[in-house]
């Protein structure tokens, strides 16, 4: 992008037309998809994707455990309601992992974007 | 070899100017000081770049104009025409996070978003901020947010927790995400950094050659990582706007 607004040898009244050609190139569908395609999606290595899934398992796990916790301290119901939320919990890690494997939408509903890159919409 | 150079040592908060107001703690630290070296970074960045700002842009115009643009991109791609009032948060918060990721690249500097209070303190702020956010947009139909539409009731029960920890974890795995990536990278530069010295000439231009290369991977990282928190903050805000 910096590369094509050096205009080397154009006299200054020339900068206007630049300018809207400029703009021009900058709104024109090719490099609208061309920032789609490489703005939108995070470039994954393995390595990368297998941090995320386990962060989002865990991180489900960890708050399943924190409520269920929190529960059992303020009702006194034993060790009961954390094992339960414990379970809940890694259910929703496994579905964080899901809903980032079919976008790079971690999101809760399935609101993603008609004209999202990904192709595969969840319904 | 040296006692007491743990390769954590580098995450250590010293304190430098010790401040206690009404019992709490609020020093300025390490961490503090390596913020306001960011902000101050970031704003002489900006402000520099736009001084003269000219219809050809030069380098440094060039650079703050390219990642404006980079931002408003991806607000206006993630989020939509809605997202504009929330470009200045969104943007501030990457420009936070990236230049506070490359000063913790220089040699004998501290990064702050190594720290989970840090990022979690951020991530806890965005979440907040979202779910506000769709409270105030949606009211009531918020909650509908945690039962996916075409599910039958009885499984309500069971899906609406779930449901809700999903939501909730959301936090927790934005900070994480970025906090363990930085401590990851340092310590692992500085465990390869250890060897060089401790295999000697024989064999020690080999752990070097891994630092040069870690070293690398570890600035694509701190881009990296700035970009997919900014992205999920757009990504969250998507949904607390435009609720299925």
């Amino acid at each position: 992008m910096t590369s094509d607004s050096d205009p080397s040898g154009q006299s200054p009244k020339d900068l206007d037309d630049f300018g809207q050609k400029l703009k021009k190139a900058r709104e024109s569908e090719e490099t609208r998809r061309l920032w789609k395609s490489n703005v939108n999606k995070a470039p994954n290595s393995a390595l990368g994707l297998a941090f995320r899934v386990s962060v989002e398992l865990v991180s489900a796990v960890a708050v399943g455990f924190a409520i269920g916790w929190g529960l059992d301290w303020l009702l006194g119901t034993g060790p009961w309601l954390m094992v339960v939320f414990i379970i809940l919990g890694f259910a929703a890690g496994v579905l964080n992992v899901y809903r980032m494997a079919v976008g790079m939408n971690n999101a809760i509903g399935y609101s993603e974007k008609d004209d999202a890159s990904t192709t595969d919409k969840v319904e | 070899m040296a006692e007491g150079q743990s390769p954590l040592a580098q995450f250590e908060i010293k304190t430098l100017v010790p401040i206690e107001i009404g019992g709490i703690d609020a020093s300025f630290t390490n961490s503090s000081l390596f913020m306001v070296l960011t902000v101050i970074t970031v704003s002489l960045f900006l402000i520099g770049g736009m001084r003269r700002s000219s219809m050809v842009p030069g380098r440094w115009q060039s650079m703050a104009e390219l990642s404006y643009v980079f931002i408003a991109n991806m607000v206006k791609d993630n989020v939509g025409s809605e997202g504009r009032p929330y470009f200045p948060f969104i943007f501030t918060i990457f420009m936070f996070i990236l230049v506070g990721n490359f000063w913790g690249m220089m040699p004998y500097s501290f990064t702050f978003t190594s720290h989970i209070a840090v990022t979690f303190a951020m991530a806890f702020f965005v979440f907040v901020g979202v779910t506000l956010i769709a409270i105030a947009k949606h009211k009531l139909h918020f909650l509908t947010f945690f039962m996916p539409p075409g599910v039958p009731m009885v499984m309500a029960p069971l899906l609406v927790p779930i449901e809700i920890i999903s939501y909730l974890s959301r936090p927790i795995s934005l900070s994480v995400r970025l906090f363990a990536n930085m401590l990851a990278g340092h310590t692992l530069l500085k465990v390869f950094a250890g060897f060089i010295i401790s295999l000697g000439v024989a064999a020690g231009w080999l752990p070097f050659v891994f630092v040069v290369a870690l070293t690398g991977l570890e600035f694509v990282i701190a881009f990296l990582q700035a970009f997919v928190f900014a992205i999920l903050t757009c990504l969250y805000l998507n949904d607390a706007l435009h609720l299925h």
